[in-house]
This record gives structure tokens, C-alpha cells and sequence, in this order.
């Protein structure tokens, strides 16, 4: 690609930012909106964490913020899934496909375009939630050190895939599969192992809970605030997963995107 | 002389139903088409086809000398379309709306072709005001705005004046008139406004059932069908009179 072609990509990628930016600039529910979810659920368990550190005696319960790190990753995954459907979502209830998709924009650029408002908004979402963790609960997430960036990584490039894979099914269903970019991020909770490990499973959900790479990051996770080793075989698992899936939801997305061409629906979709 | 549209035996089945059934034109670069055909004919389908929004089931088509099978983006970045039946955001203002769509169009000095649009379609005012929240008359003007943000060697236009006081109407046909006299535009046109037809097109091809049923100038199947307007002529196709 040329450098005026990548220019002209750059520029139609930021276009579909700050479509969503602008809303965003002057709208204070909107903002609230994306700490809200977070910071909820950052003081019901940091409250809980607290009643058990103070009820077993064991402040190690606290101290190892298993709970509150559990809370704060999974959703740097949960935000990061809903930017990019909820970016995607937008176009629909504006019915603005239409003219979106009569412009140069490529159906990548739109995606790079999606990946960066999810990018925003979970840094939105996630560091109010993770200065309250510090300010409440002296819960400092980042002393788990660098292998943290590894971690959000993972649960990033995983919220990206469940929500590629959402938008195809939205492109192939319509609205009624809208529902799933709520809640299909919340199903995969209790395999994801985010608050106890995979072995507390009941043996026959193991192997599901291993097929998903938030599994592995919790697992390494704990093993870190534990015993302050990094887990590598974890994390490697975790992304070599999150390539296997991610090449799915992209083909699955790029394949719907297309039968959506053929059945029109990219004029039709919102209605 | 170039042509800017050259369809060949275009057609587009969903399932069962054939929606548009071997269709082949050509509209010469700078002029102006008009696409007719009652409830169905098969115009927004065509029109969907031309902006790459639709696959074909099978046919051809050029727009700008790109074939939109494989070359699509090339002849997208020249080309613009407005329809009321599709919609921009909402709750975005006027001039946020028009920044987003000159970015995508790569418009260079944007601000000043907001600013030159604003004037010459009467947006000043609504520059900073919700899209959403206009009125009928001032959303077909902005999105005739957006559709000239890049100003595209071909426009195509769905309806542009449907749902719009006489007014409104005529302003809007004055405005793309007076874009085609300067710019050497090409405009295809689906309306059902058969004053606006003869007023505005040079050669207006007839649709019914996915078909073409019959083309020409205005003047030309007014006299065909020894009719004073384009509404009778209309009204002859559909009910299957036959020209005299």
C-alpha cells in the first residue's frame, strides 16, 4: 500500500471514529453510561471482598484482590466486546449502513474503525473503575506488573472476537439478534473461571472452559497474585486460542457481510 | 462518448422472486436518466446494484469505466447517492454529519466545502443543529449536501424530492441543475415525480417487473404515446397500453 492509500485508509477510519466520538463529546449520559456497568460492579465485590477478608480472618482474601483483579479484567473483555457491537449497533439504529457502505470505506477500515472506539471505550470504562479499586480498597491491579498488559491483551482480543461474531449474526438475523451483544459476553462467565479455577468445574465443562482463552488468563492471573509466578503455558495458550477464534469470527464476519450483500440487507437491516 | 453507467443483462433473484430480470443500459457521461417504474419495478434494486450495496445474481456492470464486481472502491470514491429513505445519524449535527462523510470521501479542505454547501443549499442555520431534528424539507437538503460533499461525477438519486412542498421541490431540481450545468456531472434519477422526470432528464428508461419496457427523451414517448405528459405515458406502461 502506497502512503497516499494508507492517508486516505487513516482518514476514513478516523471519518467512522469520530462519527461515534462526536456523539460521545457532548453527551454526558453516554459517558456515564460506560462507567456505570464497571464501577457497579467494582464496589458490590469490593464490599464482598471486605466481608470475607473481615469474616475468615484472612486478609490475604483482600490482600490477593483475587475478586477485585477478576472483576477488573473481565471487563476489560466485557467493555471490549460491546465497543465494538455497540459501535456496529449504532449504524443500524441510525439506518446510516446505507450510506456507509456507498462510501470508499472498506469493510476493514470500518473494522479498524469499530477496534478503536472499543479501544476508547473500554480505557473509558476500565481506569475510573481501576483508580476506585486503588482509592477504595488499596487494590493496585497494576502490581501484578507487566505481565498485566499480556493479560488485557488476551481479554481484549477475546471481547473482539465474541463481537465479531455477534455483528455477523446481527448481519445475517437482523435486530432480533441484537440481544446477544448484551448478553452472550455474560454467558461465557461461568466458563471463563474469572472468580475460582477451572478444576472447581464439574469435569464434563472443563474442556469448554479450556477452549476459551479468558480460562487461561485467569488461571495466570491467580497464579500471580498467589504465588507471583507467570504462567507462560497459560498465556500461550490464551493467545494461540484467541488466534484460532479470532480467524473464525473474521471469516464468519467477512461471510455474513457478504451474504448481506446479496440479500440487500445492508439497506434493510434496521427497519 | 464515455459512458458513466454500462449495465449488461443485469439481473437479481431473492429466492423465487425476480426482482430485476436482465436490464442492459447505458448513460452517457453528463447526462441525466430517469429511472421510472411504479411500486416494485425493480428501480431501487437497480440503483442498490450500481452502489455496490447489492451483488448481483448475474450481469454486468461499469460505473466511471470500474467494474463494480472488482473494482468497486475506485468508482465509489466518485461517485454519491441520496435518498430519503436512508437516513444519517440523527443526533449528530448538521455540520458533524457532513465532516464525518467528507472524511470518508477523502474531500480535501473540508471546512470550506462545508462552508460552500452551506451557502449555496441554505444550511447556515442548521449547520449546528441535530440532524434528527429538521424538518422533511431541511434533511433533503442536508442529504443532498452529504451526496455533494465529494463532488461526484455521478450521483444517483432515490426519490430525491419525495415528501417535499412544492416549494422545497423546486428548489432541490433547481440545485441539481444548476450542479450538472457546472460540473459535468452525470445524475440517474428513480422518481416518481413525472414533472421532475420531464423537467429534469434527457432519456428516462421505463421499468416494469425488473424490466425495461420502453426508453427515450421525455419528448420522444410523449409523442410515442401521443400523450400531453409523462404521468399518461406512466399510467399507459403500467396498465400494459401499448405505445400508438
Amino acid at each position: 500500500m502506497s502512503a497516499a492509500a494508507a492517508a486516505a485508509s487513516g482518514r476514513r477510519v478516523w471519518g467512522m471514529m469520530y462519527r461515534h466520538l462526536a456523539l460521545y463529546r457532548r453527551s454526558w449520559p453516554r459517558l456515564l453510561e460506560l462507567m456505570y456497568w464497571p464501577v457497579l460492579q467494582m464496589l458490590i465485590w469490593g464490599f464482598t471482598s471486605q466481608f470475607l477478608a473481615q469474616r475468615t480472618g484472612n486478609p490475604v482474601a483482600l490482600a490477593g484482590g483475587v475478586l477485585l483483579a477478576g472483576v477488573l479484567l473481565w471487563e476489560v473483555a466485557l467493555r471490549g466486546q460491546m465497543g465494538v457491537a455497540v459501535t456496529f449497533l449504532e449504524e443500524l439504529w441510525s439506518r446510516n449502513l446505507g450510506h456507509v457502505f456507498v462510501s470508499p470505506i472498506r469493510p476493514w477500515e470500518m473494522v479498524c474503525a469499530m477496534l478503536g472506539m472499543s479501544l476508547a471505550r473500554t480505557v473509558i470504562s476500565i481506569l475510573p473503575t481501576i483508580l476506585l479499586a486503588w482509592a477504595l480498597y488499596a487494590f493496585n491491579l497494576f502490581s501484578l506488573g507487566p505481565v498485566l498488559v499480556l493479560f488485557m491483551l488476551n481479554l481484549l482480543l477475546m471481547g473482539w472476537w465474541v463481537a465479531f461474531g455477534v455483528t455477523a449474526l446481527v448481519l445475517r438475523h437482523g435486530m432480533g439478534a441484537e440481544a446477544l451483544a448484551w448478553t452472550l459476553m455474560f454467558a461465557l462467565t461461568p466458563f471463563s473461571a474469572v472468580f475460582y479455577p477451572v478444576s472447581v468445574l464439574p469435569a464434563v465443562l472443563r474442556p469448554i472452559a479450556l477452549a476459551l482463552p479468558s480460562a487461561h488468563v485467569f488461571e495466570g492471573m491467580r497464579a500471580a497474585l498467589a504465588h507471583g509466578v507467570i504462567r507462560w503455558d497459560h498465556l500461550a495458550a490464551a493467545f494461540a486460542l484467541n488466534a484460532v477464534w479470532m480467524a473464525a469470527a473474521v471469516a464468519t464476519f467477512a461471510w455474513q457481510f457478504r451474504v448481506a450483500r446479496v440479500r440487500g440487507a445492508l439497506l434493510s437491516i434496521g427497519e | 462518448m464515455n459512458d458513466a453507467i454500462d449495465v449488461e443483462g443485469l439481473r437479481k433473484c431473492y429466492g423465487k422472486v425476480l426482482a430485476v430480470d436482465g436490464v442492459s443500459f447505458r448513460v452517457p457521461a453528463g447526462a441525466t436518466v430517469g429511472l421510472l417504474g411504479g411500486n416494485g419495478a425493480g428501480k431501487t434494486t437497480t440503483i442498490a446494484m450500481l452502489l455496490g450495496l447489492l451483488i448481483p445474481t448475474s450481469g454486468r456492470i461499469r460505473v466511471l469505466g470500474h467494474d463494480m464486481a472488482t473494482d468497486r472502491f475506485a468508482a465509489l470514491a466518485r461517485m454519491n447517492f441520496s435518498s430519503p429513505y436512508v437516513a444519517l445519524p440523527g443526533k449528530l449535527r448538521v455540520a458533524e454529519n457532513l465532516r464525518v462523510y467528507g472524511h470518508l470521501y477523502g474531500v480535501r479542505g473540508l471546512e470550506a466545502r462545508i462552508a460552500e454547501l452551506a451557502a449555496q443549499l441554505d444550511l447556515g442555520p442548521l449547520l449546528d443543529r441535530p440532524a434528527g431534528s429538521l424538518s422533511a424539507g431541511q434533511k433533503t437538503r442536508v442529504a443532498l449536501a452529504k451526496a455533494l460533499i465529494n463532488r461526484p461525477d455521478l450521483l444517483l438519486l432515490d426519490e430525491p424530492t419525495a415528501s417535499l412542498d412544492p416549494d422545497t421541490g423546486d428548489l432541490v431540481r433547481t440545485w441539481l441543475e444548476r450542479y450538472r450545468a457546472e460540473s459535468g456531472a452525470t445524475i440517474l434519477l428513480a422518481s416518481h415525480n413525472m414533472a421532475e422526470v420531464e423537467r429534469l432528464c434527457g432519456h428516462v428508461l421505463m421499468l416494469k417487473a425488473g424490466r425495461i419496457v420502453d426508453q427515450g427523451a421525455p419528448a420522444e414517448l410523449l409523442a410515442r404515446y401521443g400523450r400531453d405528459d409523462m404521468e399518461a405515458v406512466f399510467l399507459d406502461i403500467a396498465r400494459d397500453r401499448r405505445a400508438a
